[in-house]
């Protein structure tokens, strides 16, 4: 009896660990990337319209440097980067669609914070503009910095920002008393600002740069030089699926790599003749570089190909539009800037 | 026996039918928060807010918790609703009982008024109020007085504020003359009843309510000063009204939309109220020589009221339930601050919202129950 209860035991643990390993095998799929591959397009959660980020014109054409994230992404995993489904999102409903599944990347100029990262089952994958928060005001009231800004000033801006928090700690740092007037979507805060209502208008510096296009009158209002906070921008993913993660992760490394070794759009093709072998790997010509996320090897030149590299997409969206034709800390590291990614070998 | 299981089962399967999708619904809550790494708690309330607030009632700073943030968030939605609900009620009896006048002038304005405002989605009229109407006002610079001492501006309504110096003595003298005042009431309403005399209880009590708190500035050390609101410039252009007390353009263009887009409803209850009133009643008052003011006050509003009650509940409960739509103009309300910003920073999603639609509800059954209460206060009672 007791010699059959062994054998029984075996067995199970045998059973056991027979299942331990396809479960294990089973996680190296990403769920979410066999769902979006089933469903033929990637669901990505964008801002309601700002200029140079995520805006959409009158056919419904998005474009910016979040929207180039999510097309990267398509273009990785489904091989056509106009296969993304784009979902305008306030800064209030942004993460719960995220963390209920609504959408399987968030570009929405979302700030890296630790609170974001560690609490609410969201993981931050890279940096794809750096910014900081700034103020604007009316060119006519004189104030050239913040060093002017008096008791009782009443500041415009957005909810559920850092930049409400950043607000608070500017304030009370410098000991000025104010009235935080906040409106849940940036149309209403432009309007209210541009009305009078407000003395200024904060949020983040490209933020401003792009609503101040929005303006009446555009000339007579002027952002300050001072910049009050770290606002790194980047695309966000759920907690629990780590190879969606890097996928999105390295799409958007690809972009950034592709401008440090001069592959464009237009070259990308030709690179893969190249003698520097990092190039080659860049452009699926050498290595297994796809294969980890369970993609084929052409992913990057797919990326490369159909949304460019990153020095492209800025220049598209940002710096053509006027926004910000500075790129300011958004340069290469070797360049001057702090765009610096890791290596993809 | 078979019977009693006739009877029973279909209960019983209702029970278990609302228990097994309860349960459903918090079972799938919690697995999918938990393979997304969400925790689910109240813990976040006792947390630093770290955001600050453009109008509240009571203190607040951003280094209070966030469960002060709810309370004082609470108040701000508590004082729309409040104010709503009283000028709805004012406007609305005032237009009700237009819509009957005999002037053919009176009667249609209010008709169109009712028609206009109702028919007008109430998200649209807030916005109007806010963006074109209140825009429309000067910037504090340029802002002419009214009456004086108060100033209409872009950023807000500015009014002189009171200093009192023994507050509690006046205070102590007007809460004396009310209490006065209904002791003179049920005493004039004894001597009625009993010699059918009447004494003038209308006089008495302005007497009192004037005299009485004079007596207490004259010999009581009252004393009340004004702080002016004086502009005051921030930079170049930009300008503020500094002292008084500052109500936020927010506040007054959704109290504004609020009640008047409600009093058309209420009116319309009134209108109906009175209506309902069979012209006999009026008649008969007539015959036995009541004034027509006498008639409404004291044949026709007492009926109407029992109509009119049930009704003007249920309009006092959407204005309280609209009142969330100060969400759009920036209006620090529950639904702004704390289903918004403080959602937004803490991310407990499901917690939060629980709570507001937990406290929209108490709201509205407190409001339900008052109503309620004076409902079967004038209600006829059989003998």
């Amino acid at each position: 009896m007791f010699k059959h209860l062994k054998q029984l035991t075996s067995l199970f643990a045998m059973i056991a660990v027979l299942f331990a390993f396809t479960t294990e095998a089973m996680a190296k799929k990403s769920k979410t990337l066999k769902n979006t591959q089933k469903k033929g397009f990637v669901r990505c959660g964008v801002s309601q319209g700002l200029p140079g980020f995520s805006n959409a014109d009158a056919s419904g054409n998005w474009t910016g440097i979040d929207v180039d994230v999510c097309r990267a992404v398509a273009a990785a995993v489904l091989g056509d980067a106009n296969k993304v489904k784009f979902t305008p999102l306030s800064a209030k409903e942004r993460f719960t669609a995220l963390t209920s599944g609504e959408i399987d990347v968030l570009a929405r100029n979302t700030t890296w914070t630790l609170s974001r990262d560690a609490d609410i089952g969201l993981t931050f994958v890279g940096v794809n503009f750096y910014d900081g928060q700034g103020f604007m005001v009316r060119k006519s009231s004189g104030i050239t910095s913040v060093d002017q800004f008096k008791n009782g000033i009443s500041a415009c801006t957005n909810i559920g920002t850092t930049t409400e928090l950043n607000m608070r700690d500017f304030f009370n740092s410098r000991g000025i008393s104010y009235e935080p007037v906040a409106f849940e979507k940036a149309d209403e805060v432009v309007a209210a600002y541009d009305a009078g209502r407000c003395d200024t208008y904060t949020t983040d510096k490209s933020g401003l740069a792009a609503q101040r296009t929005k303006m009446k009158n555009p000339d007579e209002h002027i952002v300050l030089p001072e910049t009050i906070s770290k606002e790194p921008l980047g695309p966000v993913v759920r907690q629990g699926d780590a190879v969606w993660e890097d996928i999105v992760r390295w799409s958007l490394n690809t972009m950034i790599e592709a401008e440090e070794y001069g592959i464009t759009s237009a070259n990308a093709d030709s690179m893969k003749t190249s003698d520097n072998p990092q190039i080659k790997r860049l452009v699926g010509a050498e290595g297994e570089m796809g294969a980890a996320f369970g993609l084929d090897n052409e992913w990057n030149l797919r990326i490369i190909k159909q949304v460019g590299n990153y020095g492209e997409s800025y220049k598209r969206n940002i710096a053509d539009t006027g926004i910000l034709p500075d790129r300011g800390p958004n340069q290469l590291w070797t360049k001057g800037g702090i765009l610096y990614v890791p290596p993809a070998r | 026996m078979n019977n009693k299981i006739k009877r029973i089962l279909p209960q019983l399967l209702t029970i278990l039918f609302v228990v097994f999708v309860f349960g459903f619904f918090t079972i799938n809550a919690q697995v999918n928060m938990d393979n997304r790494g969400i925790d689910f708690g109240f813990g976040f309330l006792s947390q630093e807010a770290s955001f600050d607030m453009q109008f509240t009632l009571l203190d607040y700073d951003g280094q209070d918790s966030y469960l002060w943030a709810y309370v004082v968030a609470l108040l701000n939605t508590l004082l729309v609703s409040f104010l709503g609900i009283i000028f709805c009620t004012i406007l609305g009896v005032i237009i009700g009982v237009a819509r009957l006048s005999q002037n053919f002038l009176i009667k249609n304005s209010a008709a169109w008024y009712v028609e206009f405002f109702r028919n007008i989605p109430l998200l649209l009229q807030i916005f109007f109020w806010y963006y074109a109407a209140l825009r429309a006002l000067p910037l504090p610079e340029n802002a002419q007085p009214w009456f004086g001492v108060t100033y209409m501006t872009i950023k807000g309504y500015y009014i002189p504020s009171m200093i009192w110096e023994n507050l509690n003595v006046f205070m102590s003298c007007l809460i004396a003359a009310i209490v006065a005042i209904i002791f003179i009431r049920v005493y004039a309403k004894k001597i009625q009843e009993r010699e059918g005399k009447q004494l003038p209880v209308l006089y008495i009590s302005l007497a009192l309510i004037t005299i009485l708190p004079l007596l207490s500035f004259l010999i009581g050390g009252v004393t009340l000063n004004f702080e002016m609101p004086v502009l005051k410039q921030l930079a170049q252009t930009s300008f503020i009204f500094e002292g008084g007390i500052a109500l936020p353009p927010e506040l007054i263009a959704l109290v504004l939309a609020l009640s008047l887009y409600t009093s058309t409803f209420v009116a319309e209850c009134v209108r109906a109220g009175i209506q309902g009133i069979s012209k006999g009643q009026k008649e008969a008052a007539a015959s036995v020589g009541l004034t027509p003011n006498q008639i409404l006050k004291l044949v026709i509003m007492p009926q109407a009221l029992r109509i009119i009650i049930p009704p003007t509940t249920n309009q006092y409960l959407n204005l309280t339930k609209n009142s969330s739509l100060a969400a759009a103009i920036a209006y620090p309300d529950l639904v702004l601050v704390f289903a918004g910003t403080a959602l937004m920073q803490t991310g407990k999603a499901i917690e939060i919202v629980g709570i507001t639609m937990l406290t929209y509800l108490s709201i509205s059954l407190a409001i339900a129950a008052l109503m309620n209460w004076y409902n079967k206060r004038i209600e006829i009672k059989e003998k």
